[in-house]
């Protein structure tokens, strides 16, 4: 009888059942993505606990105590970032934007991934007239300009932060669904694929029992860069003044501070917190995707 | 006797690998005579494409020569300086690899890839460079009118005649082909076989040709080098080894390779597989599927033994080889226990 | 589906079963009525009896694996016919497909990427009989089964092991497996060895001929290596170009070959031996673009023996003895 050996040969990681621990343990050797890592669960952390950290309500007027409301106020143990022009607390703001900033990315990506990695599968695995159609709606959507049509979005629905979310995900769900399609296509031509077709396994089984979670990681990758791009969006958006007035966000501070002069007057402690936070967390999801990508695509290892 | 065009002297590589410094080429020792092909034969993962590799210059960056000499022309390549050894490589030694189409650029026509090679590294002018490239491809049976074609319009079979042109551009001192004919239907691999048996009577050149295939082996090589598991189990004349094997390895692949000439067989398999090489086993290698152990094959690695007439042999029970071979013949030996 | 209508029924037949593959578009293409499009299987007649183990053989691009295929409705025809047991195959959907899917199954080339690297081993055996809806509770024993046809050990040896972590032997042993569980009536088997190393092979060839002795599955071989298909199967059927050029009892025809392509064929099949014959091949230059439809025999232009009739007039398939077929003018 034959005996059975265990473990024959070292095989790369991306294959079998712990391929996912394999290449989450891969991401943890890479420092880049040790720090994207770190960024983004300090930025988790911040906003669960935003009403602990919180020093002041940021949408209130503070008032010195003498009386006078607290403007323009320096660093200091009261005011841990200062004041704006209008006495309110920044730190507090800063906080109270990581919630924005967390809810925009997160939602914004999960629908990134999710419409793309639908549309890429069915795309890739039908074929014919249905990936006609649905690569040609892609191109249309690659083609229409991204921050003209946030503008007319929040014309419509009066300004508001999920405008932000909604124009993410219809016009970002492109770049994941040709990547995915084209994952498919390499991954519909594997042999067990095909040894699912023979053995009975209906269309709907084979695209999401045999192909789907192969191509799972490349979900994960396109939505860890959609959340920076949705960030980083929002407070474009928010910074020429189409945002929810309603909402702090950190794009919204930047554009409170760019409006009242902070920067002319060198109020830095107004202006450069939110900026700091918006350019780490973007970078953050750079760092993490090209982690994920050294994962997924080990050639790319030099 | 004309000392050999290459001699691998108790050469070790290894792969640093996830799991640990993997040793895949263990001690292996070997000549290719001057004018000879030299068969380089075993399973997969078992050294042979790694040997060859070591000896092109081309190993893999995760990969180290660990120990020994590869004597080439008189001097030991592994000791000299990286840019000799690849100043050695580009004109000296030459490549033939198991798929044409990885070696040839698709949007440059194939007479200029050919010229290129003999302009810039074989310093000839480039009307030298066009006639020679001409009688390299009458030389592997192509239509010279054929030189102003690029890579697609060839087939595979072409392609690997293009190959072999490119490799022998060159004069070379010694030719290296890995898998040269695996990736062609059986005509083709005829046709391909002939020509490098031609040009290598014609030429008297020296060849390593690196196959999985016995059958290959049989067909052009005069000597044959049979590795297992990273190291060298047999080697000899080619009709001696396939003939008279004295190694239970090649006893046992005899039986398992389906044999057109003689009538119908049963085929017996080897049971098992190799080892892991990341933690070989104490003694002989092939001990655990080995039907002739002995309690000190377990214990005690066997060295390659000369066996005279250029036999060597890697097995404690080599002399008894004989009876051996009479008892591989019968299909009970080799069930498993 | 209906099943056995006689013992004598055929259990697969095809009938000018054609398979026309269109070329990738190209712009030129816009002014051209019509695209050529390659001939991948070309009005093949096939059959094969209950129990009957038949090895088509030819080289890579003849069409062999397409003709696999077809027959395991994995592709559909461009034309011509099959039936499974007297049913037409064409027609087969939803139950009637899973049916058909329960009793034809296939036997995959590289064993290394037919099993899904996702899936343990025990999944992916059960995993047949998930999709077509076998009671679950007797997953378990009909694996066990299975793994017993093909002298592996019981699952529990193989409990939470993944592909990577076998063998190639005992991977395409787990293959055959997989097609087993659904206790099948014919098998396709697409060149089942020629990934595996020399030592291991003949262990998988000497399981898939006793399973298919004691099971009395009817079985298609399909691969290039004539010495392999003499192992394993009765009849022979050789492919050149997408055309059946020659068939009979694998015997007779390695010891009369009639058609000039499988007597080259047969001279250039490697041996391992130093004595052998090192003649030039009785054929000259290379396999033709398969593209398009020349007029005449497919053969011609690399046949030794071609004479003019050969350029206008295509060899029609015809008996020449019993059980002996040949396309050719000459013989």
């Amino acid at each position: 009888m034959a005996n059975v050996q265990m473990p024959a040969q070292s095989l790369p990681a991306g294959q079998g059942g712990n391929a996912f621990v394999a290449g989450l343990r891969r991401i943890l050797r890479d420092p880049f993505s040790v720090a994207a890592l770190v960024i983004y669960v300090l930025l988790v952390l911040v906003a669960i606990f935003a009403d602990q950290l919180m020093t002041h309500d940021p949408t209130q007027i503070q008032f010195r105590a003498n009386g006078r409301v607290a403007t323009n106020q320096p660093v200091s143990e009261a005011f841990l970032l200062g004041t704006t022009n209008l006495g309110r607390d920044i730190y507090s703001q800063l906080i109270a934007g990581s919630r924005n900033a967390l809810m925009v990315g997160v939602t914004a990506a999960i629908s990134v991934a999710a419409l793309g990695t639908l549309v890429g599968l069915l795309s890739g695995y039908f074929g014919g007239r249905i990936d006609a159609f649905l690569m040609r709606l892609a191109d249309v959507a690659l083609a229409i300009p991204f921050l003209p049509f946030v503008i007319v979005l929040s014309g419509f629905f009066r300004a508001n932060t999920w405008n932000v979310v909604i124009a993410v995900a219809l016009l970002l769900w492109p770049n994941t669904a040709r990547v995915i399609r084209s994952q498919v296509l390499t991954v519909k031509e594997r042999a067990y694929v095909e040894a699912a077709r023979v053995t009975g396994a209906s269309d709907l089984r084979i695209l999401f029992v045999h192909v789907a979670p192969n191509i799972l990681p490349l979900t994960f990758l396109y939505g860890s860069v959609a959340i920076g791009w949705a960030i980083l969006t929002e407070a474009a958006v928010s910074f020429v003044g189409f945002g929810d007035p309603s909402r702090i966000s950190w794009g919204f501070m930047l554009q409170d501070a760019f409006v009242s002069q902070a920067l002319s007057r060198g109020s830095w402690n107004w202006f450069l917190p939110p900026g700091i936070c918006i350019i780490m967390v973007v970078i953050a999801g750079f760092f993490l995707a090209r982690g994920a990508e050294e994962v997924l695509f080990p050639k790319l290892r030099s | 006797m004309e000392p050999p065009v290459l001699d691998v002297r108790n050469l070790s590589i290894e792969y640093r690998t996830s799991r640990g410094i993997v040793r895949a080429v263990d001690g292996v020792s070997f000549s290719v005579p001057k004018g000879a092909i030299v068969g380089l034969v075993g399973e997969s993962g078992c050294g042979k494409t790694t040997v060859a590799r070591s000896i092109t210059g081309v190993l893999h960056q995760s990969a180290r020569i660990a120990g020994g000499e590869l004597v080439f022309k008189g001097k030991d390549l592994v000791a000299a300086p990286a840019k000799e050894w690849l100043e050695k490589r580009w004109r000296d030694i030459s490549f033939i690899p198991q798929s044409a189409m990885n070696s040839l650029d698709p949007v440059y026509r194939i007479g200029a890839q050919l010229e290129e090679v003999l302009v810039h590294r074989g310093g000839r002018t480039r009307a030298e460079a066009r006639s020679r490239s001409s009688e390299l491809f009458d030389m592997v049976g192509l239509n010279p009118a054929r030189l102003d074609e690029y890579p697609h319009q060839f087939s595979g079979g072409m392609r690997q005649r293009v190959a072999i042109a490119l490799a022998l551009a060159l004069n070379p001192g010694l030719v290296i082909a890995d898998e040269p004919v695996t990736a062609l239907d059986v005509i083709v691999q005829r046709q391909i076989l002939d020509v490098i048996r031609d040009l290598q009577r014609k030429l008297s050149l020296s060849m390593i040709l690196v196959t999985h295939d016995i059958s290959v082996v049989a067909y052009v090589s005069d000597k044959i080098v049979v590795m297992y598991a990273g190291r060298v189990v047999e080697t000899g004349s080619t009709a001696d080894v396939l003939e008279r094997p004295r190694h239970p390895y090649m006893m046992g692949l005899t039986n398992a390779f389906p044999d057109l000439d003689t009538a119908a067989h049963d085929l017996v398999p080897i049971d098992g597989s190799p080892p892991d090489l990341a933690s070989p086993p104490s003694g002989c290698r092939f001990a655990p599927r080995c039907p002739f152990l002995l309690p000190r094959c377990e214990t005690d690695d066997p060295a390659s033994a000369a066996m005279g007439e250029g036999r060597s042999v890697a097995c404690h029970r080599a002399p008894e080889a004989d009876d051996l071979r009479a008892r591989a013949k019968e299909s009970a030996t080799w069930l498993p226990a | 589906m209906a099943t056995g209508l006689s013992a004598t029924t055929p259990l697969v037949e095809a009938r000018g079963l054609t398979k026309r593959f269109a070329p990738p578009a190209r712009l030129t293409d816009m002014f051209r009525k019509e695209r050529p499009h390659t001939h991948a299987v070309n009005k093949v007649d096939l059959t094969i009896s209950r129990g009957e183990s038949i090895g088509l053989l030819g080289e890579s691009g003849c069409g062999k694996t397409t003709t696999g295929r077809l027959l395991l409705k994995l592709i559909e025809p461009s034309a011509g016919d099959i039936l499974f047991d007297g049913t037409a195959v064409a027609g087969l959907a939803g139950p009637s497909l899973i049916d058909f899917r329960k009793r034809a199954q296939l036997v995959f080339q590289n064993p290394f990427d037919a099993l899904n690297p996702r899936f343990t081993i025990e999944r992916a055996l059960a995993e047949p009989l998930v999709n077509t809806g076998v009671e679950r509770a007797t997953h378990r024993d009909r694996v066990e089964k299975a793994l017993s046809q093909v002298r592996l050990p019981p699952l529990a040896r193989f409990e939470g092991l993944f592909p990577h972590q076998l063998s190639g032997g005992q991977l395409q042993r787990i293959v055959l497996a997989r097609a087993l569980v659904l206790e099948p009536d014919f098998i396709v088997a697409d060149e089942p060895v020629s990934m595996l190393d020399v030592s291991v092979r003949a262990g998988v060839l000497n399981v898939m001929r006793e399973v298919r002795a004691s099971l009395g599955l009817a079985a298609l071989y399909i691969s290039h290596d004539l010495a392999l298909v003499r192992y394993v199967c009765s009849r022979t059927l050789v492919m050149y170009l997408g055309r059946i050029v020659e068939e009979g009892p694998t015997e007779d025809l390695l010891k009369s070959p009639l058609h000039p392509y499988t007597r080259a064929l047969m001279k250039a099949v490697p041996v391992p031996r130093v004595d052998q014959s090192r003649d030039p091949l009785p054929i000259i230059g290379n396999v033709s673009d398969a593209r398009g439809q020349p007029k005449g025999c497919s053969f011609r232009d690399r046949c030794p023996l071609a004479i003019a009739r050969c350029a206008d007039d295509e060899p029609a398939l015809r008996s020449v003895a019993p059980g002996r077929r040949v396309a050719c003018h000459l013989v």
